[in-house]
């Protein structure tokens, strides 16, 4: 193995693999190709902008995606559907149980279970999908604030979510990847004592928040660098397939917690957020980030109450088996199955084809809030400055996992 | 409106031969329509003030195998303001497989159309920007099809572990 040649270097290589689209003998007169990524912090990932400028004015952005591509769709074509879990992980993998609780919720529903899971283990569900939502909303506000500049709000978050991260972990076992949410159950019920200590992670977590909107959104600078950069109108935002916060800061009131009521979230009482053109103009990037402030509150709401339900009506009982429901073989009838979900960055989707004969998907197609979302970032930042595209790009809160899968 | 109102509105509009079955297993319920007839009936049904299904969340591109010879689109339409929401799939021929984009209606479709195209190969026709999207551009083959086989080496890497 050690002397065998392992990659055949060649000077055109890249150019083959990945063609620009401009070339520098088209240019006109002050025009400029510039290239950002796919190794730059602010491009949040392996992304990669081809940038056409004409001086400091980006005149358009060619994105450059699959240095992450992963092939979770051929994975998935030879997986039985309980293995696919930890691959949906890896997609987006800042918010992995929110991935996890929809793909789940999908296989439930095609086996026909879906209405007979114990509440217990709904509202468990619940409060660690908005735990990681608290999570991915944490990283994205920190790493936006340094994006543009606030290095402060990058280093508070990043505290917080070492909180939540070390919380699931003593849940599931991971910082991260969880695999905790099965189909027809959870890996495990909570540890002793997570209801409690969830509890008083909420109480020091409320002022927090507090002390991030003070710091960041209502900060002069971030304001300037923000407000009326990047608009995004409602009507292109849908044309776009545009979800989640994105759309919420555009205006409309449009959560799909709200519209298709899955798992308990009828039960829950919770607001959802839009954005007010506070700052500047309906949909910039302010009312996006304030958009994701306001759900973190939302979130503390929704994990209070799930708290108060955890260790009143639905509290731990000795013969409480969280995998009680969960199939040994996972066989559902032959059908075609889309599920759709909120999770912190926008709609995920899982499109399923079962055949009826095996426990392994024919097909299973997963659509990516963040894939989507970024698909109007030339649309969004073209006009403005190459500054601007930056903070356009945070705003936008893509994870790479997740777009190129 | 449901799926029986969605169907007799889209027959009562565009003619009796515009649908050419119905798939109420699947979830939400589909409709299949015919390749030729697939921009027409996307546009009616993004604009009909009745339907109005704005949103098009995802599109699906499927590969039934050699035996069936035969390659699929499918399309999961959603309506915000209505809340109803319809599936709608489109057969095409394994050889040579094309369908038109639907670009012009939705932007949204740029992306996920060139995602099928770069997994199964299915040329869109119209579409504004026909490239590769995850895999590089000197990739051989459309992975996701059932007949696929990966190169050996790309680069001198070897591809198949």
């Amino acid at each position: 193995m050690a002397n065998q040649v392992q990659y055949i270097f060649d000077q055109e290589n890249l150019r083959k693999s990945a063609p620009q689209k401009f070339k520098s003998e088209d240019l006109k007169r002050e025009e400029m190709i510039i290239n950002i990524g796919p190794q730059h912090p602010s491009t949040h990932g392996v992304l990669r902008l081809e940038v056409l400028a004409k001086g400091e004015e980006v005149i358009e952005v060619v994105p450059h995606l699959g240095y992450l591509h992963r092939c979770f769709e051929k994975h998935a074509e030879k997986l039985p559907y309980n293995q696919i879990i930890p691959f949906v992980d890896r997609m987006d993998y800042l918010a992995a149980m929110n991935t996890e609780h929809a793909y789940a919720m999908g296989v439930e529903r095609m086996l026909g279970i879906d209405k007979i899971i114990p509440k217990r283990v709904e509202y468990i569900r619940v409060l660690v999908a908005e735990l990681n939502r608290l999570a991915s909303h944490f990283i994205a506000l920190g790493s936006y604030g340094m994006d543009i500049g606030a290095v402060t709000a990058f280093f508070w978050m990043t505290r917080d979510r070492e909180h939540i991260v070390r919380l699931l972990e003593w849940a599931s076992g991971a910082r991260m990847l969880y695999n905790y949410i099965w189909v027809g159950g959870l890996f495990y019920d909570l540890p002793v004592g997570f209801e409690e200590r969830c509890l008083e992670f909420t109480t020091y977590l409320k002022p927090k928040i507090k002390e991030l909107e003070r710091v960041v959104i209502d900060n002069k600078i971030f304001i300037d660098r923000t407000a009326n950069v990047g608009v995004l109108p409602v009507d292109l935002a849908i044309n776009y397939g545009i979800t989640g916060p994105m759309l919420r800061g555009s205006g409309l009131k449009y959560d799909l917690r709200k519209v298709d009521g899955y798992s308990v979230y009828p039960e829950i009482d919770f607001d959802i957020p839009v954005g007010k053109g506070e700052a500047g103009t309906l949909g910039d990037c302010w009312d996006r980030t304030w958009v994701r402030v306001q759900e973190c509150y939302e979130s503390v709401k929704i994990i209070e109450q799930c708290l108060e339900k955890l260790t009143g009506e639905h509290k731990r009982t000795r013969d409480f088996d969280p995998r009680a429901l969960a199939p040994k073989k996972i066989r559902p009838k032959a059908q075609d199955f889309y599920i759709r979900a909120e999770n912190p960055k926008g709609e995920t989707g899982f499109f399923f084809r079962a055949d009826g004969r095996s426990d392994v998907p024919f097909r299973c197609k997963a659509r990516g809030a963040s894939f989507v979302n970024l698909s109007i970032i030339n649309e969004l930042s073209k006009g403005g400055l190459i500054s601007d595209l930056i903070a356009v790009i945070g705003s936008i809160d893509i994870v790479l996992g997740e777009v190129d899968r | 409106m449901n799926f029986e109102q969605i169907l007799t509105h889209i027959k009562t509009s565009l003619g009796e031969g515009v649908i050419l079955s119905t798939d109420e297993n699947a979830s939400p319920k589909a409709i299949i329509i015919h390749a030729e007839n697939l921009v027409e009936v996307m546009g009616f049904l993004q604009k009909d003030n009745q339907l109005y299904f704005d949103s098009l969340s995802c599109i699906t591109g499927l590969d039934n195998g050699s035996e069936a010879n035969t390659m699929e689109m499918i399309y999961n339409l959603y309506s915000i303001p209505f809340d109803h929401h319809l599936m709608v799939k489109v057969e095409l021929s394994r050889e040579k497989p094309a369908i038109d984009s639907l670009c012009g209606l939705w932007k949204t479709a740029d992306w996920q159309e060139r995602e099928v195209y770069d997994m199964y190969g299915i040329h869109i026709n119209n579409h504004p920007d026909l490239r590769r999207i995850l895999m590089p551009a000197d990739w051989e083959g459309f992975p996701l099809r059932k007949d696929y086989q990966e190169q050996e080496y790309y680069r001198g890497i070897k591809v198949e572990y």
